[in-house]
């Protein structure tokens, strides 16, 4: 749609100008940062973020907020983890299936509870992280999945591809962008995900089916986590009850702010999520580069989220001054 | 109860039977906190004969104490319709830079003074980004959350810092056999409950949580009111991060980890409503005592700490669905 | 004239009641094809609730609707959206975040959920509407940043996409330019001139007759004439809409009026109201008329230091202060008792006795710590004096009736002993035996040589208990009337807009 893309642009050149910033003075300082092989790197840290965001863009444009996805991530990789372990018989593609499917119905549930009691999504999500951690613990009887266990095919997925050597999960996680893209943009669904977001009080007199959108955007988040799931079962090769996908959902409302989607709904776009994860991707790999200690991304995505959330409320500031200027006109 | 019915001008319609005491009193969530708390004294002593110990009880209340004494003030910030989910960091990171402070060579009451004038500086650059900026209290502790964990992660590495052998150990100290956290969680409550019971401040936090436009306009300092609680959570968070300093011995970045969680469900538990106006620090200190019966009987069930994090999780959606309901049942 | 053959829309025995309060009362009334069909009225004679009723906002509490000689059940803004009848609220509903094109045909895309969305036919059908309004409104730019004007366009481009056969106008001219308005007016006859109907609401007389075939009016919640405009004389109109005998209201008794207790001087908030000065007396109270939107809340807020205005001067007693807060209002012994009572009165859930006692921190708490038996013996004594009626003390106020929410109100407020009160609507929503106890306690405070500002949109009340009656047309004092001279017809007059005389003349 070229309406909302002439008025969100400038949002999304925004950020490409930050990147490209942060990549050249990077670059200055440590030019081996300006390579294929650095470029490599961030695209491999980004796709778990980007399949994460992408549902969690959905979350926040409808004017809620998904604290579990860590957990779900957590949990679906462990499914298909132990489905590994303990039945190597079965093909491993139905992995996703697993992971995907039983992301989408955790997700579902947080969907359930927030919409059936009118319960806020923050503390529903809060309280399902720590129920779907437990779960993950319970399952997995506190034992983490070997590299032996995951299967070589899809470890190889991560490493290698026939187009150009570009790892499958790239392609993947672009994918599902493009997807959630269309999604936002054409279909009636994604719309009203829009709708709802950009004025609650008035969606239902619209006739959009306020419980159907939450339970939707909700369950997508949940599915996306699981794909993420297994994809981290891909990227690194195993799956620790505690560690996998523990404060991934800080590192994806980190990106989804970053990327122009505003926490009081009704605007935000796939690109903008996207650039918005690359940005994060830039930061992720210059670090080591720079001698600056890992145990620096934390604050730093807290740090993000707060600077996003200023942005966001001054272009809210300047957008409301221009209808007052355009009024008095 | 008083009842100041006058048969003479309660004629009409529209008013209501006033409700018997006893109904009052049964539909308040406190009670049913209560219950459960018997029920889980009961529960557990059927289980092991360790529950009819206080001894053992007051022991592993220490576990939970920081988090308590933080639930406390946590629960009138909720009572005043915002949240603040960074507290725990906050404990982390004060606790952090109270180690760092006196790893570099600060005497103690120094390092002391340094770690809690963090935690306040915390709490009231929450309260700047949420009351002088007006942006969400829930997205913006987010951040926060995630910020100040990073900062003790920056500060602290992957390594555990260690505090002088003066400073270890605040939860072996005994005061007329009770360990000195448990006071401390005890007078807090007593003070807190006092200041939002029976005093202006406190009545004024429940007009503002209840309908701020109309406190604002019956000449109530909301703002003030806001940013004075946020500070004090802030301070409450660092004290309660050096007290676990002292019990652990250590401090690392991941310090109260998760306490979040224990902090919302302790006043979610104790019938605080999550939309604000409604709550009591009785149900907090109620809800504490009944958490840590929980969680210490599934320990002497010898259930893994996995199921604790399920129940607590579930416990936490169950409350405030619970809560909900109540008091959409007295409102009528 | 009214032949119901052929009228689009019939309407029989409509009543409307809000907790037990008759706000509509047994309306007939027939729409014909063709016609623009004027609803005048004061404030809350009626006329919006039955055009929500027909929009679907609101069901009737009695009566039926028939559409075409088909009896209807217009149970909600979908239904009547299906039925072909479009309201157009003064500030348009929108999705701010979403385009113009999307705005127009949102609800009424019946594809699949997963079906693409023929975005590039949906911009052209819109482009095709703006242009057959003869608009130039770009539909790929977002709602959010259009002009009141242009999102009323947006609606009614919306409701003939639709092809809405009715189209509801509430007060639609209220916020626009005269130009806009000119505008307004060009598309409405060619609207009609398709044989489209609509209902225009207005307080414009002259906007009424420049624009309407007919003109309905309402007054207490019946329809009290139906007419051809040309019919009618503006008198005419203002006549039948205040036409209600004067009731004999308890007058207040002579009360001896003092020295200036608050004195305005050309306080001005830009957008809300502009240069009022004005000065109310110990022991007068000062009536303020006008409009909804005249900018008379604004004014009251602005001395309240709820949004404090942006020049001007206010003065207590002689002396020149600054208020910035209601804290700093109260500390100068001022007191409001707002309008709108859910938002900014009352505390819900909350005791009644904790909802009286609330202005007065200092009073119940001497010594910070609340004193449970003095904050008994405020209320106590309030709900005595002001015969406020309740179950209990400790009852939530929420379960009070509005009359009784309302005492409580005021009670607190004079818990704070004022030397200035300021009323904004205090009788909206009340029973009326509970309005007249209310006028007796207001002549009564009066008396007690407080000052009060009364801000009243219902004329017999103004002319009841007023010495004075100011009345505000937007966002400027038009007229200072001593109780002598004063009218409802010359409130009225000077309450209604002049400003847009000239674009309406088209």
């Amino acid at each position: 749609m070229k309406s909302l893309g002439t008025t969100f642009l400038r949002r999304e050149a925004g950020i490409v100008v930050m990147i490209v910033l942060f990549c050249l003075v990077v670059g200055a300082v440590k030019p081996q940062f300006l390579t294929l092989n650095s470029l490599r790197i961030i695209f491999l840290l980004v796709p778990l973020i980007m399949i994460g965001a992408m549902g969690q863009m959905l979350v926040i444009v409808a004017r809620h907020v998904d604290l579990s996805i860590g957990s779900i991530l957590g949990l679906t990789a462990m499914a298909s983890g132990m489905m590994f372990r303990f039945h190597p018989e079965i093909w491993w593609q139905l992995g996703f299936a697993l992971s995907i499917g039983s992301g989408a119905l955790l997700g579902l549930f947080n969907g359930l509870l927030i919409t059936l009691f009118r319960l806020p999504a923050i503390i529903v999500t809060l309280g399902t992280l720590n129920l779907y951690r437990g779960i993950t613990f319970i399952m997995s009887d506190a034992k983490q999945i070997d590299r032996q266990y995951v299967p070589t095919a899809l470890k190889e997925m991560s490493q290698d591809s026939p187009i150009f050597g570009i790892p499958w999960i790239i392609f993947m996680s672009f994918g599902i962008a493009t997807l959630t893209y269309w999604f936002s943009m054409h279909t009636r669904i994604g719309r009203e995900v829009f709708a709802l977001g950009s004025n609650p009080t008035a969606a239902p007199l619209r006739g959009i089916n306020v419980s159907k959108v939450t339970l939707t955007v909700f369950t997508i988040s949940g599915a996306l986590s699981g794909l993420a799931g297994i994809m981290y079962a891909s990227r690194w090769g195993f799956v620790n009850p505690s560690n996998t996908g523990n404060g991934f959902e800080f590192q994806v409302i980190a990106a989804v702010v970053i990327g122009g989607v505003s926490i009081n709904g009704g605007l935000g776009t796939a690109l903008g999520t996207v650039l918005g994860v690359l940005l994060l991707g830039c930061v992720a790999a210059a670090l080591p580069l720079l001698g600056i200690p890992g145990t620096t991304q934390n604050a730093i995505y807290g740090a993000v989220i707060l600077v996003a959330l200023l942005i966001d409320r001054l272009v809210r500031k300047q957008g409301q001054r221009q209808n007052v200027a355009r009024a008095a006109a | 109860m008083s009842n100041v019915e006058n048969p003479a001008l309660a004629p009409s319609r529209e008013v209501a039977a006033p409700r018997p005491a006893w109904r009052i009193f049964l539909i308040r969530p406190e009670t049913m906190t209560l219950a459960l708390l018997i029920l889980g004294v009961f529960a557990g002593s059927q289980l092991s004969e360790f529950f009819l110990d206080i001894n053992y009880i007051l022991k592993s209340f220490t576990l939970y104490a920081e988090f308590a004494i933080v639930a406390l003030v946590l629960t009138m910030v909720i009572i005043a319709g915002e949240i603040d989910l960074s507290a725990a960091s906050n404990m982390a990171l004060s606790a952090c830079v109270f180690a760092y402070a006196q790893q570099t060579g600060a005497p103690l009451p120094i390092s002391i003074a340094i770690g809690l004038s963090a935690g306040l500086f915390m709490g009231l650059f929450n309260a700047f980004i949420i009351i002088g900026l007006k942006l969400p209290s829930i997205i913006v502790t987010i951040g926060t959350l995630t910020l100040y964990r990073g900062l003790a992660q920056i500060i602290a590495g992957d390594k555990s810092i260690r505090v002088p052998e003066s400073f270890i150990g605040i939860n072996n100290v005994f005061i007329g056999g009770i360990p000195a956290p448990v006071i401390i969680f005890i007078i807090l409550s007593i003070v807190l409950g006092l200041v939002l019971g029976t005093t202006i401040f406190g009545r004024q936090i429940y007009l503002i949580g209840t309908n701020e436009v109309a406190a604002r306009h019956a000449g109530v300092r909301s703002k003030s009111i806001k940013i004075i609680l946020f500070a004090t959570l802030g301070l409450t968070s660092a004290f309660a991060g050096l007290l676990t300093a002292s019990r652990l011995g250590s401090v690392r970045y991941d310090l109260g980890l998760g306490g979040e969680l224990q902090m919302v469900l302790m006043a979610m538990l104790g019938g605080t409503y999550i939309f604000g106006g409604r709550g009591t620090i009785l149900g907090t200190f109620l809800a504490a005592w009944l958490l840590v019966i929980v969680t210490t009987g599934m320990i002497v069930a010898n259930w893994l700490p996995a199921y604790q994090l399920c129940v607590l999780g579930v416990l936490l959606i169950i409350s405030i669905i619970a809560t909900n309901f109540i008091y959409s049942r007295t409102e009528r | 004239m009214t032949n119901p053959e052929t009228a689009l829309l019939s309407a029989r025995g409509i009543s409307k009641q809000f907790a037990g309060i008759e706000v509509l009362s047994d309306v007939d009334l027939d729409l014909m094809p063709g016609e623009i069909h004027a609803l005048v009225g004061e404030n809350g004679a009626g006329k919006s609730t039955f055009a929500k009723i027909l929009a679907g906002v609101y069901r009737p509490t009695r009566g039926s609707l028939s559409l075409n000689d088909q009896h209807v059940d217009i149970t909600s803004p979908i239904v009547a959206q299906k039925l072909g009848v479009t309201l157009i609220h003064q500030e348009p509903i929108s999705f701010p975040d979403l385009s113009v094109a999307e705005n127009l045909v949102l609800g009424r895309l019946n594809s699949a959920p997963l079906a693409r969305i023929p975005w590039q036919k949906i911009t052209r059908d819109a482009q095709a509407l703006m242009a057959l309004l003869g608009v130039s409104i770009d539909v790929t730019k977002p709602m959010r940043g259009l002009s009141i004007a242009d999102q009323q366009m947006v609606e009614i481009a919306r409701s003939l996409a639709s092809n809405s056969r009715l189209i509801i106008m509430d007060e639609p001219t209220a916020p626009l330019t005269p130009k806009e308005v000119a505008t307004l007016f060009v598309i409405a006859r060619r609207l009609r001139d398709e044989g489209r109907t609509i209902i225009f609401i207005s307080h414009r007389l002259e906007e009424v007759r420049a624009l309407c075939d007919r003109v309905t009016v309402f007054r207490d919640g019946h329809k009290v004439a139906t007419e051809r405009t040309a019919n009618l004389s503006d008198s005419d109109i203002i006549r039948l809409m205040i036409g209600r005998p004067l009731k004999e209201y308890m007058h207040k008794q002579g009360s001896i009026i003092g020295e200036v207790a608050l004195k305005l001087t050309n306080l001005t908030l830009p957008g809300k109201f502009h240069d009022i000065s004005l000065a109310v007396k110990k022991g007068e109270i000062v009536g303020l008329g006008g409009l909804v939107g005249a900018g008379r809340t604004d004014v009251a807020q602005a001395i309240f230091g709820i949004a404090p205005a942006a020049s001007g001067a206010i003065e207590v007693n002689g002396k020149l202060v600054k208020i910035n807060s209601p804290t700093d209002a109260i500390a100068h012994g001022l007191a409001f008792v707002p309008e709108d009572r859910a938002q900014s009165g009352i505390f819900r859930t909350l005791a009644v006795e904790q909802n009286i006692t609330a202005a007065i921190a200092k009073r119940i708490a001497p010594a910070m710590f609340i004193s449970r038996f003095l904050e008994r013996r405020f209320a106590q004594d309030s709900v005595a004096k002001l015969r406020i009626r309740l179950a209990s003390l400790r009852q939530p106020i929420g379960e009070l009736s509005g009359g009784n929410q309302q005492k409580a109100i005021l009670a607190r407020w004079l818990l704070t002993d004022p030397s200035i009160l300021i009323l904004d609507e205090p009788t909206r929503g009340i029973d009326i035996g509970v309005k007249a106890e209310f006028y007796d306690m207001i002549g009564e405070l009066a008396a007690g040589g407080r000052a009060i500002l009364l801000i009243s949109s219902e004329l017999p009340e103004l002319l009841a208990l007023c010495d004075r009656v100011l009345v505000m047309s937007e966002g400027r004092l038009t007229a200072d009337i001593p109780r002598r001279e004063a009218t409802q017809e010359l409130i009225m007059q000077a309450a209604v807009p002049r400003s847009t005389h000239q674009g309406v003349a088209a």
